[in-house]
């Protein structure tokens, strides 16, 4: 037992420099001119989508409802922090209105997350897709025809204040969050809803509150993202959160395994970065992107894949014992 | 002896259809207490009513003087009714341990930020629950299978799980829905034996809708029969075994 809880010791301060030390070699290969501005645009695109694919899971994979509006937050998000440091605090340093703005898009996605879900997730079945899928186009055509937030021609001159490091850190810290809250007794109690809501009642689990908790958190770090993707853009559309936007966030949940942390980290950083070494081939681009996509899904569910995993898993952890 | 659950002139409707009318119980603490009656009497109807999933038309439910009317089945759960289900509900996903410890959901108060924030109420928490949790499975021959996939467990110890898991939350009362469905002989008896061990070592009442007349008669002290939704006759089990209208019911004139 003590030694169990010295190898959890251990592990989280191992966690702990790997996170430094990915940081810290980026950094240095960005100051050596190794990684360049594009390479760190889309690294930081990456970090956002890390933030949105997570965030997506919490509801999708371990609350087990599907939601089809997670580009919609992000855009309340995005519009509501570029709003604040261009206009609510302008006039406030970079490093105190850049946060707060952040923060303020987050809090204002998950007043909506709780608008929408209050109703709506008192329901069953799949009354929710339907509902935040309206959501998403709602928002969109409202951003379309709010003229103090520039419409159609989109928002622009927003201070580009995102950089690798906000994204980053956020993107770790909502990773943390997220993990933590899942091994906590109210993350059970969300995973609970997902394997049999008639159970989890009968256990004594409020299920509507932890379905809107599980749903608003998800709301928020929505929100955050786009607030990241607003001050790394500078100007942002309507037309960057349709539909799709929504659709290609929840394919990346799908492909790193429902309720899989890991699987949806390691997803989104692939996915980020397959569409941009497709540049090259631009024409078949949207074609290839489709057939590893479904390659990758068949792949993952073949048992003899699985098999040579198993494998690779047995080798590493065999090396690991004759040291 | 105090009374633990007391239920007056309960009834529901369903449209047109009276599942169930002017059903009275009254169910005291420590008791064993059985259900019986035909396929579509209205026992599950009945359970579904004391645990907040359907709401009674009329009638007024009351666990320790406090009354259950409209609320809702957590809240229910909360106060001290757990239950398990004809049709096994497992969260079979989950390992047998994490089955257990959703059930003890509400014996601990750590709020959500000191989870997120891992404060040492947490960690004060969630190793009592690690040891009630354990200890549970203990008392059903269950903590070998501590960490496999609950859907992978036998029939026979899913019900046991089933078991462990309501009372996980710390019930004063103990609905059990069939326990015996689809067990052998040799099982149905030592399903008998746990269920008396646990009324006994945790200091609660049971009351148990079976089809199974060898359980039945054999464990429970007192024991209402139920047709068409309304209550045939009310007794101790050697009663029930010679009252005519139960007799009817069951096999007819």
């Amino acid at each position: 037992m003590k030694k169990l809880k010295e190898n959890k010791k251990l592990l989280i301060l191992a966690t702990l420099l790997g996170i430094i030390g990915v940081f810290a070699i980026i950094t240095v290969l960005t100051q050596q001119g190794i990684i360049n501005r594009y390479y760190s645009g889309i690294l930081l695109s990456t970090c956002i989508n890390i933030i949105l694919v997570v965030s997506l899971n919490l509801t999708t994979g371990f609350l087990g409802q599907l939601t089809l509006g997670h580009a919609g937050f992000m855009a309340v998000g995005a519009y509501a922090s570029a709003y604040c440091t261009k206009v609510v605090f302008a006039s406030l340093p970079a490093i105190v209105s850049f946060p707060l703005a952040l923060l303020v898009g987050g809090l204002l996605a998950l007043v909506f997350g709780v608008i929408i879900g209050v109703p709506t997730l008192r329901l069953r079945g799949d009354y929710l897709a339907i509902i935040t899928l309206a959501f998403g186009e709602v928002i969109r055509t409202i951003l379309l025809n709010l003229s103090f937030v520039g419409g159609a021609k989109g928002y622009s001159g927003i201070p580009r204040y995102s950089n690798f490091m906000w994204a980053y850190f956020l993107a770790v810290a909502t990773v943390i969050i997220i993990v933590m809250l899942i091994k906590s007794r109210h993350g059970r109690a969300i995973i609970s809803v997902r394997e049999d809501e008639i159970a989890a009642e009968a256990s004594g689990i409020n299920t509507s509150y932890y379905k809107i908790l599980a749903f608003i958190f998800a709301a928020f770090f929505a929100g955050v993202a786009g607030g990241l993707y607003a001050h790394y853009m500078g100007i942002i559309e309507p037309k960057a959160f349709t539909f799709n936007k929504s659709i290609e966030i929840l394919v990346m949940v799908v492909l790193g395994g429902m309720g899989n942390i890991k699987g949806a980290i390691v997803s989104a950083i692939v996915l980020t970065i397959l569409p941009e070494l497709l540049r090259s081939v631009s024409s078949y681009r949207t074609m290839i992107y489709a057939l590893v996509l479904i390659i990758m899904m068949l792949a993952k569910n073949s048992p003899a894949f699985k098999e040579i995993i198993r494998k690779i898993k047995n080798k590493i952890i065999k090396k690991e014992a004759q040291e | 002896m105090s009374t633990v659950l007391e239920v007056k002139d309960l009834g529901i409707n369903f449209g047109g259809l009276r599942a169930v009318d002017d059903f009275n119980l009254e169910i005291e603490e420590n008791q064993l207490y059985g259900l019986i009656g035909p396929n579509g009497a209205g026992k599950t109807t009945i359970f579904n009513l004391l645990t907040g999933v359907y709401v009674p038309t009329d009638g007024v439910i009351k666990l320790n003087g406090v009354k259950l009317n409209r609320k809702v089945p957590s809240a229910i759960a909360k106060l001290g009714i757990a239950r398990t289900f004809q049709n096994i509900r497992l969260f079979s996903d989950l390992s047998v341990i994490e089955n257990v410890k959703i059930g003890m959901h509400n014996q601990v108060r750590y709020s959500l930020f000191q989870g997120i924030l891992r404060t040492p109420a947490f960690h004060h928490d969630e190793d009592f629950i690690e040891k009630e949790s354990m200890k549970l499975l203990e008392v059903f021959k269950l903590h070998s299978y501590a960490h496999i996939k609950a859907s992978n467990l036998p029939y026979g110890k899913q019900r046991e799980l089933e078991i462990a898991r309501a009372l996980a939350t710390n019930p004063k009362l103990l609905l059990l829905d069939e326990p015996a469905a689809g067990m052998n002989p040799q099982e149905t008896k030592e399903l008998m034996e746990t269920i008396k061990h646990v009324r006994d070592q945790f200091k609660i009442s049971i009351l148990l809708i079976e089809h199974d007349m060898k359980l039945v008669m054999g464990i429970c002290e007192k024991i209402t029969v139920l047709n068409y939704g309304t209550v045939l006759a009310s007794g101790t089990p050697s009663e029930i075994q010679n009252n005519k209208q139960v007799i009817k019911a069951y096999l007819g004139e």
